[in-house]
């Protein structure tokens, strides 16, 4: 109970300040820390092999070439036509636009969930927790879909390859 | 107690913050954070309701959308890699030579 909130919050505040940094670093490294409270939550949710592979593959993998290419590149301030000593967050035009949209957006979500909800909600009393449950399951009833997320991953590959070669000339 | 609700209202919280991200931000390594905001949030999602409904299929649907996600973000990267290049900016207004 306390857990819960306890990592709702580290999650929400972490995920607002990684949209409200201008430096793309902190950004990638708020993101890992709300990943964090994210594999929390999934163990709560007795989710042990979801929450192991949130650490692995996103805030290990993933997150790592999002903090690689940041450093690549080397432009760690955003470049606008904004005056810069306002906050991203609170410049005008076009993004008050999308800050109204994704409030229009958070309200009918909730919305939504309390339209249906009540104490209807309440978890099972099954374990979900089996990881060679889940094993079992991706190698017979989701083989086909296994496969293919192969291939997925080496045209990503291929393609990432392609797309930041240098060409001379080019 | 926490129910259900409790974890589709965060998730329903956490997806606006990314949405509210991609508008916002003038940055395109930012917006693809805030994607993975998004694609999270959906996680999360899947993770609750499979709980809910005492089925693995759940988890092993973020299996899949994590291994989506790591394609989108190589994929992703590449091309700002390949913009920043060219450009030398990483706003996306400075990317309009396709604008009529």
């Amino acid at each position: 109970m306390t857990l819960f909130y306890v990592f709702a919050v580290v999650a929400i505040l972490a995920s607002l300040l990684v949209i409200g940094q201008r430096n793309p670093i902190y950004s990638v490294l708020l993101l890992i820390a709300s990943f964090g409270a994210l594999s929390g939550l999934y163990v709560l949710l007795d989710a042990p092999f979801a929450a192991v592979i949130q650490i692995i593959v996103y805030a290990g993998a993933i997150m790592v070439l999002f903090l690689f290419v940041v450093m690549l590149l080397n432009a760690p301030h955003e470049d606008t036509e904004y005056d810069e000593r306002v906050h991203p967050l609170f410049r005008p035009g076009p993004m008050r636009f999308g800050a109204a949209l994704a409030v229009a957006l958070l309200a009918e979500l909730v919305w939504a969930v309390n339209k249906g909800g009540g104490e209807a909600g309440q978890f099972a009393g099954g374990s979900v927790a089996s990881v060679g449950a889940i094993g079992r399951s991706l190698f017979t009833e989701y083989a086909f879909p296994f496969e293919v997320t192969s291939i997925l991953i080496l045209v990503a590959m291929v393609g990432a390859v392609v797309l930041a070669r240098h060409e001379k000339g080019a | 107690m926490v129910t259900l609700n409790h974890y589709l209202v965060l998730s329903a919280v956490l997806f606006a913050i990314g949405t509210a991200g991609v508008f916002v931000r003038r940055n395109l390594i930012t917006i693809l954070l805030s994607i993975e905001i998004m694609l999270n949030a959906v996680n999360l999602t899947f993770v609750a309701f499979g709980r809910y409904a005492a089925d693995v299929n759940g988890q092993i649907i973020v299996f899949f959308v994590m291994t989506v996600a790591a394609a989108e973000a190589a994929v992703g990267l590449a091309l700002v890699i390949a913009l920043f290049r060219n450009r030398e900016s990483l706003n996306p207004d400075a990317f309009t030579s396709l604008k009529w």
